[in-house]
């Protein structure tokens, strides 16, 4: 395949006007995400179709001021409607689900009836993103399309709402109850936003069509909302997921030969599977990863711990006692984890070799020593203050002493007063001896 | 109100009175722990009922008194431990355990009649597919009988006041024929004669020697109604006869004792993740 | 003139929306009402893959593939629900927005590689047309909806326990999660086969309309499915009597418009449950209860005179209560039409016999109320209606009798010769 200017020039402005609408609704999909309404913006950007057919029929253009006036006033017109129906005995999804199909319905109608090149009703599905190259206007000395002009003004209006509402906006997604006590009226914001919903809607309509503009105002924020815990950071990443299914959406497009818009939400969708599974703190992946090295840390403790009190038996640290790895295993659960405990230990250094006994390192060894003290604290406190019977002290401590850090031992030696023995008569050992070496 | 009705419920004719069965135990509850989200809620709980009783379960708001009972009917999953009915484990007891759950947990606006509702305390002993009969639906009224409410069976569950619905629950609970209950603050928020027809319903259901433990909220009629206490804030304070268990001593220790280390081991397993 | 295919086109829908309505009114229970339409939007792909592999059009294996990815579409939400934080009107909306690209990227290669004859059958799925409406077609329908009926009928019992009390339903030991699958399932079936007929988009409407309509009109869950299942024929049998006759007017948008409107009229005119009904009911208790007060007022004023019926000046009631002189001469003029009261002139009104004995009863049950919960504050969650209600429908019988003897010691008992029928009240 080879690129003329023309040709590139086309994926430029395409790219151009997806990546500027898709940031307009990362932007606000952000409030709906957090708000939980997510659905409702579904429902705008299908609730506005009539309006657009009106406004077509009046002007013969798609995007234009007074349509996204208008559609703004149809998005409160949903939110209010979906409110009353809900007020009428239904509940919240049903009222919404009847609302927003209604109105699209008495769209379709009159798009049907329209019979346009322009609006007809695969251009309702698909947007009109191809043609964005085809009609340009001179801007500064460049041939410029005009919904470059449409969809960025639309985003500096966004951001302009954003930043003068942020703190409002903030308070009434998080707690709209303290926001009304604190005169911010979440009523207000609450139609504001479902306005500006409208609004950007309408104009991306354009492009990408009623249902994939749906994909632009969630996916990017699910996708941010799993990558980040900040407001503002959302918003960038989520951008920036917009910003790359537009490029990528086009790329997939050209090389399938394709529709763009349907590509770019397919694009938004493998972005946000990649955010579920790898996702640094709330993925899929880190999270079975996290599972795995806490089971690893608690059997390799297990170990080290059986061998504290193998030593102990022995007449303490200089006897130098050590373990068989069939014991070892069992103190681990056996199987894979405890191999894996094994070979982990020994690699950071805590577990040693004799012959065919595993033995502490001098670091093992302290390890070791804290966590029989923090087992041995556990089991005096249950027994002060729970009442349990000597024989069920064991299964819970063995189970809290790795989650006992240096400043709880502290609290828990100060609150038993500094005990030597634990139930059972073993000493607790002391927090650090300096006869180590 | 007409809660002393002449007919005595009758026990159906493949449940024999449960004093008879050999089981060991009516209730063991084995070092159950219980995490919400990685935080421990419920810590080592050892509860052994060996005998019918009514028993109540008193603590502090945020102690697990609700999530103890879930845990118990498997409701919520155990972090640790273990729970058996009459020496079973609850799949093959279910049929001798009823449950009313708390009020909020469903939908008054359900299109369904009060006598629908308690009917379907009788689903769980028909089995799939089969419909409930006339001696099942006379069953349902008589238990709504129970609770004085048999004049409103039609009514749809919506228009009955909060302890009305209360006592709907209750009679559901009864048309189940169990032999061991579990109440979810049956009586909270509810009106004088609610809290009257559900002690009385308690009184009959032990002298049918059967078991009822009762998540309560007000102390000061905990003597007057339990004959056994459990004292619970994230782990068990004590478990015995009120009148050995339901001291000051152990009252201090329920709702103003050492929570504080607790909610920090709680804590800090939270940041760090448990034994999945 | 109703021709063959007329015949088959009409009865193909109603029997759809028939189906709809049963099937959808479980999912609306179940507060899934949304669902549907996430379900509907996630079967494209799998149409357009299905016509794909097999290079032709072939009816029921683009349904087989509809299915598929539909089912695909709410696993997917349900495992996002379950893995990610994400919440579930996000998982609905993601699952929806993502596989529609995906079947648009579909249809749009597909209308690459095939002669425009059969890329107007693809399209025809999105809005729906049921103009091409065959046997085959109406066979399928049937087919399905005879299956949906049966599965609820041998499982009634089962759903409705899990659609009303999910967790007492699990505690009884009934598979919750299977049973949900199952309903899933069903609402599945039912989209699949309404997708040639009302399209991709709009399919969720017939689903849930039908039943939030029919809710309005009945309390019970057997004749709610019955008028849902009704509602659902009547909206198949006008929309499409409608569609044939109207040039451009798509099959489904019509269905919906049909829908709608009915479910409009019954949140409006239902009787009990329907709005009208409701704000009448809500006019007709304010005045009971402002009358209630008044007569109340003017009892307590007139209290210290009796047993003469002294005049009662006008001024003193409107001291005693927060009315403003419009509403009192309002409320007067309705008393004296009931015959309570009878104006002495512009200033003054007396109560008549009638009158008197009805505030006497309406104070004694207002001042029992009080002393009760004096006595009982902690019970005062549990009565939420006080002044409408008389105390010995709701108090036990022996709590009646020691406030009421509280209330003979305050001297606050209204004098003796009205109390024939106050008696009757307090036993």
């Amino acid at each position: 395949m080879s690129l003329t200017t023309s040709d590139f020039l086309a994926a430029w402005w395409t790219i151009a006007v997806g990546t500027l609408s898709n940031a307009s609704c990362a932007i606000l999909g952000c409030y709906l995400l957090l708000r939980r309404m997510s659905l409702l913006g579904d429902a705008i950007s299908h609730a506005i179709l009539p309006g657009i057919a009106i406004a077509f029929l009046l002007t013969g253009k798609i995007a234009s001021f007074p349509i996204f006036l208008g559609a703004m006033g149809i998005g409160v017109l949903t939110a209010f409607l979906t409110q009353l129906i809900h007020r009428g005995g239904v509940t919240e999804d049903a009222s919404l689900g009847v609302v927003f199909t209604s109105l699209f319905a008495i769209g379709v109608i009159m798009v049907s009836a329209i019979h346009s090149v322009d609006l007809d009703p695969g251009c309702v599905l698909y947007g009109l993103i191809d043609a964005v190259p085809l009609t340009t206007q001179p801007f500064l000395g460049f041939e410029v399309p005009p919904a470059v002009g449409t969809m960025g003004s639309v985003l500096i209006v966004v951001l302009l709402f954003v930043n003068i509402f942020w703190k409002e906006l903030k308070l009434v997604s998080f707690d709209p109850d303290l926001a009304t006590s604190m005169g911010i009226s979440a009523t207000l914001v609450h139609y504001l936003l479902m306005a500006m919903v409208a609004g950007v809607t309408v104009t991306s309509f354009e492009a990408v069509g009623a249902i994939l503009v749906v994909a632009m105002l969630i996916v990017p924020a699910a996708t941010a909302h799993l990558l980040t815990d900040r407001l503002w950071s959302m918003m960038l990443v989520a951008v920036g997921v917009g910003f790359l299914s537009s490029l990528f959406g086009y790329i997939g497009a050209l090389l399938l030969d394709t529709s763009v818009a349907g590509m770019m939400s397919v694009v938004a969708g493998l972005l946000f599977l990649l955010a579920v599974f790898f996702s640094p703190r709330y993925g899929v992946v880190s999270k079975v990863w996290h599972n795995l090295a806490l089971t690893l840390r608690i059997s390799g403790e297990d170990i080290i711990a059986t061998i504290y009190r193998a030593e102990e038996r022995a007449g303490g640290k200089t006897s130098g006692a050590g373990i068989g790895l069939g014991e070892s295993l069992r103190a681990a659960g056996g199987g894979i984890v405890g191999w894996l405990a094994v070979a982990g230990f020994w690699w950071q250094g805590l577990l040693d070799c004799r012959g065919s006994l595993l033995i502490l390192t001098p670091d093992g060894r302290r390890r070791a020593r804290s966590l029989v003290r923090s087992h041995r604290l556990w089991e005096l406190f249950l027994e002060e203050n729970v009442e349990l019977p000597l024989d069920h002290l064991h299964d819970p401590a063995e189970r809290v002493e790795h989650f006992i850090d240096r400043h709880l031992q502290e609290e828990l030696n100060d609150v038993l007063e500094s005990p030597r023995k634990d139930p059972h008569g073993r000493p607790i050992p002391p927090l650090d001896s300096m006869d180590e070496a | 109100m007409p809660t002393e009705t002449p007919t005595v419920p009758v026990s159906s004719p493949e449940e024999s009175p449960t004093t008879g069965t050999d089981s060991p135990h009516v209730l063991d509850v084995h070092d159950v722990t219980v995490a919400y989200h990685r935080r421990p809620v419920l810590w080592d709980i050892d509860v052994t009922i060996d005998q019918p009783a009514l028993v109540g379960i008193v603590g502090p708001n945020g102690a697990g008194k609700s999530t103890l009972i879930k845990a118990i009917l498997g409701l919520v999953r155990l972090a640790s431990g273990s729970v058996s009915f009459f020496g079973q484990p609850y799949s093959s007891a279910r049929s001798r355990i009823g449950y009313v759950p708390q009020r909020g947990s469903v939908d008054w606006d359900f299109p369904v009649s009060v006598l629908d509702v308690v009917l379907m305390g009788v689903f769980g002993k028909l089995g799939w597919f089969r419909r409930p009969k006339a001696a099942d639906r006379e069953w349902a009224m008589e238990c709504l009988r129970q609770v004085g409410l048999a004049d409103m069976h039609t009514r749809q569950i919506g228009q009955l006041s909060g302890g009305q619905q209360q006592r709907v629950f209750l009679a559901r609970a009864l048309a189940q024929r169990a032999s061991l209950y579990f109440m979810d603050e049956p009586m909270a928020g509810v009106d004088a004669a609610t809290e009257r027809v559900i002690f009385e319903q308690l009184g009959q259901l032990r002298q049918q020697n059967k078991t009822v433990i009762v998540v309560h909220h007000d102390l000061r009629t905990v003597p007057h109604y339990f004959e056994e206490v459990i004292l619970l804030n994230m782990r068990l304070v004590a478990y015995g006869r009120t009148e050995e268990v339901f001291t000051p001593e152990n009252l201090r220790k329920t709702y103003g004792g050492q929570l504080g280390i607790l909610t920090d081991v709680a804590t800090s397993m939270a940041s760090k993740g448990i034994r999945p | 003139m109703i021709t063959y295919n007329t015949l088959i086109v009409l009865l193909g829908t109603s029997l759809l929306g028939a189906n709809c309505g049963l099937v959808g009114s479980f999912a609306l229970l179940r507060r899934r009402a949304l669902i549907g339409d996430t379900l509907a939007h996630a079967t494209l792909p799998g149409l357009c893959l299905a016509f794909l592999l097999l290079g032709y059009r072939s009816l029921p294996a683009m349904l087989v593939g509809a299915f598929v990815t539909g089912v695909m579409g709410i696993v997917t939400v349900a495992l996002l629900r379950h893995w990610t934080r994400i919440k579930e009107d996000a998982c609905l909306g993601i699952v929806l927005s993502v596989f529609f690209g995906w079947g648009i990227v579909l249809i749009k290669l597909i209308q690459n590689e095939t002669t425009s004859g059969s890329k107007a059958g693809l399209d025809s799925y999105i809005f729906g047309k049921t103009a091409g409406m065959i046997a085959q077609d109406v066979m399928i329908i049937g087919g399905v909806s005879l299956f949906c009926l049966l599965v609820v009928m041998l499982l009634f019992k089962e759903f409705k326990l899990v659609a009303f009390d999910a967790s007492f339903a699990r505690a009884q030991g009934w598979p919750a999660v299977l049973l949900d699958l199952a309903l899933m399932g069903l609402v599945a079936l039912t989209v699949v086969i309404g997708l040639p007929a009302v399209g991709v988009v709009l399919i969720a409407a017939l689903l849930i309309m039908p039943g939030a309509a029919a809710r309005f009109w009945t309390e019970r869950l057997e004749s709610m499915l019955l008028v849902s299942a009704f509602v659902g024929f009547v909206v198949g049998l006008v929309g499409t009597s409608i569609s044939a006759r109207v040039d451009n007017a798509p099959a489904g948008p019509v269905l919906v418009l049909v829908g709608s409107s009915i479910f409009m009229l019954s949140m409006f005119f239902a009787p009990r449950r329907g709005l009208v009904a409701r704000l009448v009911a809500d006019r007709r208790s304010r005045l009971r209860l402002e009358n209630r007060r008044f007569l109340e007022v003017l009892f307590d004023l007139m209290e210290p005179a009796l047993p003469e019926r002294q005049p009662i000046a006008l001024a003193d009631v409107l001291d005693h209560r927060g009315w403003s002189s419009r509403d009192l001469g309002r409320l007067v003029d309705r008393a004296e039409k009931h015959g309570w009261v009878d104006r002495v002139d512009r200033e003054k009104l007396r109560a008549t016999e009638k009158g008197l004995r009805k505030g006497a009863r309406y104070a004694l049950s207002h001042r029992l109320w009080l002393t009760f919960l004096d006595e009982h504050p902690d019970q005062i969650a549990a009565y939420a209606n006080l002044s409408s209600t008389d105390p010995a429908e709701l108090l036990p019988a022996d709590l009646m009798e020691s406030v009421r003897g509280k209330l003979l010691a305050s001297g606050r008992w209204p004098s003796a010769d009205l109390l024939e029928t106050s008696e009757e009240l307090s036993r």
